[in-house]
């Protein structure tokens, strides 16, 4: 027992020194692994427990050989434990001192058990923290690692139905109705969901509905609809919503604000997540939205806590939306000259915000505006400067090459940036960054810092969306040629919404932060997890 | 909260004054159910768990009495009482009923029959931050001779000029035949915005209205407004248009400068002013439009937007003419699956019951009837040898032997009298029809 202790103590010893050397990307596998060796362990202590009865009356002497075994680690963890680093809360209530436990009951072998388990946890969580300060780019490659699988998040496996199954559960334990997916999927997505307009999600509900907040039903009709569309629509959306449900949120009897609050929070963004898949910049709102709320003290009465949150997230969308545009724009102005003809792809709200903010500045220039079908949203952008006074011109993304020899700049806006330099953006403009390239035309990309996201992608069809496909259909003279597609056994309609730029094609990102390089992505992402 | 429901059942029935003389509107027998359990299972279906009823003193002893509402409905019924002889249309009673009134509503009216998927109606009141929204149908011809009615009689039923947009949704012009004068007249501000009108003449207008809370508050200070079909919903969709709505001085902002005692308003139009500048925000920042083709942001800038779902298929009737109480019974036994023959009825081994007819409760149903397209109400009798055709006999009628009824309605507690032949005649309640007697096309009321 605690032989087998001391068995596992030096191979957590060499992974530990491992993980040092391993910078902070794999702090989450770590994690993961210890918790798969406590499960483990536990398994191992019920097996044993019969056995374990007979050892436990061995006198104190095995004991000490334990006891030793935390004093050694204790030395550093006394360390970062006088310094205030924060250490994540979740873990913090449930690890209590190391020391008195296995003093205290030296015949229970669970708790040296326990508590060397925590030693070795507030030794990894040391060695973390001094490494990260000193974050080497090497990284060994994951099989020399622990065989620990990183899980998949459920919406790029659609066609696993353990998969499926686990997620209806989970849905019918928070009440929400389950999407059914529509129409037959082209086999390279048959991973992704697909889903058709004309069946939302409040068929399933009741009218009055009382187990989602009224906003955000609002909100997912709103999101499947394509009546909010954008990155920084949905977001600014998702928090007025959230606003919302604050402001009618009681506390219950004997809970805490705290943690019921981010309990309540949890269904409806399964529900958001139905209607339409979350984005980067959705998910990045509801993690700082959940960090704010666990983080408020016990001791706030209900009110300041609910007018606490609502700043907090009236500050987040003023800081990383509306004062983010503002900077995005004086460095983007900045490479606008006279007599440029920027090209722009689709409606991207930044660039829209940034070309306008230029011609305010009386920059001369004119633009060209490319779009495509389905969604066909450049016509919206067209108008956006147009009635600015702007001087457009409007191409389909097939006249691309034709059109390119007369633009000077491309800019871009982003859904997403990911951690190894790719730019997620709406379907269609990585094509117009490759042949910007193939032109030598220069490409900027212009995204906030709140966009940036943790996933790493090559390719476009890893994780995507896919949109209705019956969006595809078009109706010209009276006929519509597609309409029997689904009685076609062999026709698939595709209707992807997103791709991915290799950093190759891009020239530059402007950021809030300033005009940073493509590569520099993991380095601000970096910053800003040091900050929070 | 997100909705109430509102259920209007204190109209007269005016126009089919045979029948309500004396049974109120709400509990005409319809498939054996009073008419009012109709919406009251569509609500309950749908999910909501409360219903504000509006309706008269009679009519709530009845409700209160009513096995069928009682069983039946397990929502809570609110029943508020308005005096019969006030006249009050439907806008006055919602003014009425204004303190009740926490969040948006939902109007339905008694005598609606529909299958409709409701949450078309109020998806739209959502998804678009509407102030109306509505369920209209398209018309079906009834087919059935009317009893009482010689020959195809134009009901005079008058017009209505529903103009749509593109989408078919947003509703952009409604006007009654009477209303108008000489011809429709169409302001040119709506021309510009929306260029292609589609406009509908043959369409039911379900009585179903979603309506903002801020409408109701309106009509607390706008005691001129009466009903909502004929006065307040075509207010509401002229106002889309009027160049005061489209400024940021909206109804509901206009309200607040008269009613500053009440707090409990103000707070609502406050913190509402303080999460328009998101809502602004996030309108801006999307790439969405209602239209294309000009120059104007989503909506026109709008704020007032009334919005109308347009069923093709399934059922939908108001019963509130005769033509359409026979239509609805006919097709009322499809809405719900009981049993077509209730299991207390008395039924004798030798009688033809054809499958679409229903037999109420504790009917006594005797040898040799024959009993085709028809609806036997609770505890009538019907004696031997009759022969009962495309009829609607209500609640505890008695029809004597060798009777043979065709396309009638017979109402409660009459007597049909051995041998009597009737053919499309309206029978009226507690009425005796002497034995042997031919009736072809007649109503035979109370003549008192």
């Amino acid at each position: 027992m605690a032989d087998c202790g001391a068995a596992d103590g030096p191979v957590k010893k060499d992974d530990i020194v491992r993980a040092k050397n391993e910078g902070k990307e794999l702090t989450k596998e770590e994690k993961q692994r210890l918790r798969k060796e406590k499960k483990h362990q536990k398994k191992q202590k019920d097996e044993k427990r019969p056995s374990e009865r007979a050892k436990e009356k061995k006198p104190v002497a095995p004991s000490q050989p334990v006891a030793t075994q935390p004093p050694t680690q204790k030395a550093p963890t006394v360390l970062p434990a006088s310094a205030p680093i924060p250490v994540p809360a979740s873990g913090a209530p449930s690890h209590s001192s190391p020391a008195p436990s296995p003093a205290d009951k030296p015949a229970k072998s669970r708790a040296e058990q326990k508590a060397e388990r925590r030693a070795r946890q507030d030794a990894d969580r040391a060695s973390k923290q001094q490494s990260c300060f000193s974050s080497s780019k090497t990284k060994a490659p994951p099989s020399e690692l622990n065989p620990v699988v990183k899980r998949l998040p459920e919406h790029v496996q659609v066609d696993d139905p353990a998969v499926v199954k686990r997620l209806a559960k989970k849905l019918e334990r928070q009440q929400i109705p389950l999407r059914s997916d529509y129409g037959y999927k082209v086999s390279l997505f048959s991973h992704l969901h697909q889903y058709s307009r004309k069946a939302p999600l409040t068929q399933q509900l009741s009218i009055p509905s009382t187990v989602i907040h009224p906003s955000i039903v609002r909100l997912g009709l709103q999101y499947s609809q394509g009546i909010v569309v954008g990155s920084n629509a949905r977001s600014v959306a998702l928090l007025h919503a959230f606003k919302q449900v604050i402001r009618d949120y009681t506390t219950p009897p004997n809970e805490e604000l705290a943690r019921d609050l981010v309990n309540k929070l949890k269904p409806y963004i399964s529900f958001l997540n139905q209607c339409r898949p979350l984005s980067a910049s959705m998910g990045n709102a509801i993690k700082y939205i959940k960090k704010e709320i666990s983080n408020i003290p016990s001791q706030f009465k209900e009110e300041e806590a609910k007018t606490k949150l609502q700043k907090c997230i009236d500050c987040y969308i003023n800081e990383n939306v509306v004062l983010a545009a503002k900077a995005i724009s004086k460095y983007a102005i900045k490479k606008i000259s006279d007599g440029d003809v920027i090209l722009v792809y689709g409606c991207s709200s930044l660039v829209n915000h940034i070309l306008c903010e230029a011609y305010d500045k009386s920059r001369k220039f004119r633009v060209i505006v490319v779009d495509s079908r389905p969604r066909l949203e450049g016509r919206e952008a067209l108008r956006r400067l147009v009635q600015r006074g702007i001087s457009c011109t409007y191409v389909l993304i097939s006249a691309l090459s034709y059109i390119l020899p007369e633009v000077s700049k491309v800019f871009l806006g982003a859904h997403a940036l990911l951690a190894n330099g790719y730019v997620m953006s709406r379907v269609g403009t990585s094509q117009i960054a490759l042949v910007a390239r193939t032109f030598n035309v220069p490409v900027l990309v212009c995204c906030e810092t709140y966009k940036f996201c943790e996933r790493v992608q090559t390719d476009s069809f890893v994780s995507n969306e896919l949109d209705d496909p019956d969006d595809l259909m078009v109706t010209r003279k009276g006929k519509t040629q597609l309409e029997n597609w689904h009685d076609v056994s062999s026709l698939g309609l595709l209707n992807l919404v997103y791709d991915v730029t290799p950093p190759d094609f891009v020239d530059l990102v402007i950021t809030d932060l300033g005009m940073i390089p493509c590569t520099s992505v993991p380095v601000v992402l970096r910053v800003k997890n040091l900050e929070q | 909260m997100e909705l109430q429901a509102v259920l209007m059942a204190a109209g007269g029935g005016s126009r089919m004054m045979d029948l309500t003389y004396n049974t109120p509107k709400p509990l005409l027998p319809v498939g054996n159910k009073p008419l009012i359990w109709y919406p009251l299972n569509l609500l309950e279906r749908v999910g909501f768990e409360e219903v504000i009823v509006i309706t008269t003193k009679e009519v709530q002893k009845m409700i209160s009495t009513d096995p069928k509402v009682k069983l039946d409905v397990k929502m809570k019924l609110d029943l508020v009482c308005i005096q019969e002889d006030a006249d009050m249309g439907t806008a006055d009673a919602l003014r009425h009923i204004q303190q009740k009134v926490k969040t948006d509503v939902l109007v339905v009216s008694c005598d609606l029959i529909t299958d409709a998927a409701l949450h078309e109606v109020v998806d739209l009141f959502r998804a678009h931050n509407a102030t109306l929204s509505m369920l209209m149908s398209k018309a079906h011809e009834f087919t059935e001779t009317v009893p009482g009615q010689k020959g195809k009689k134009k009901t005079g039923e008058q017009r209505d000029f529903v103009g749509v947009d593109g989408t078919g949704k947003r509703l952009l012009f409604m006007a009654n035949e009477a209303d108008l004068d000489e011809g429709v007249v169409i302001r040119k501000s709506i021309m510009r915005k929306h260029p292609r009108m589609h406009i509908k003449t043959g369409l039911v207008d379900a009585h179903l209205y979603c309506l903002k809370k801020s409408v109701v508050d309106f009509l607390a200070d706008n005691k001129s407004i009466s009903s909502i079909r004929g006065e307040l919903v075509p207010y509401l969709v002229r106002k889309q248009f009027s160049k005061s709505t489209n400024s940021p001085k909206v109804i509901d902002e206009t309200h607040q400068n008269l009613k500053k005692n009440d707090s409990n308003v103000n707070l609502e139009i406050q913190i509402s002013s303080r999460d328009e500048e998101l809502l602004h925000l996030t309108q801006e920042r999307s790439c969405w439009n209602d239209h294309r083709g000009d120059m104007s942001d989503a909506y026109h800038g709008g704020r007032l937007r009334c919005y109308v779902h347009i069923m093709d298929e399934g059922i939908c009737y108001r019963v509130n003419t005769l033509a359409a109480y026979i239509e609805a019974n006919r097709l009322a036994p499809k809405l719900f699956d009981e049993p077509a023959v209730h299991p207390s009825a008395v039924v004798s081994e030798r009688c033809l019951i054809g499958a679409d007819s229903i037999i109420g409760a504790s009917c006594q149903i005797s040898d040799k009837t024959s009993i085709k397209r028809s609806t036997i109400g609770v505890s009538t009798t019907v004696r031997e040898k009759v022969k009962v055709t495309n009829s609607i006999i209500m609640h505890g009628v008695t029809i004597e032997e060798g009777c043979n009824i065709q396309g009638s309605v017979i109402c409660s507690n009459a007597v049909i009298g051995r041998g009597a032949d009737i053919k499309y005649c309206l029978v009226g309640s507690a009425q005796r029809i002497e034995p042997d007697g031919e009736h072809t096309t007649m109503s035979k009321a109370c003549s008192a």
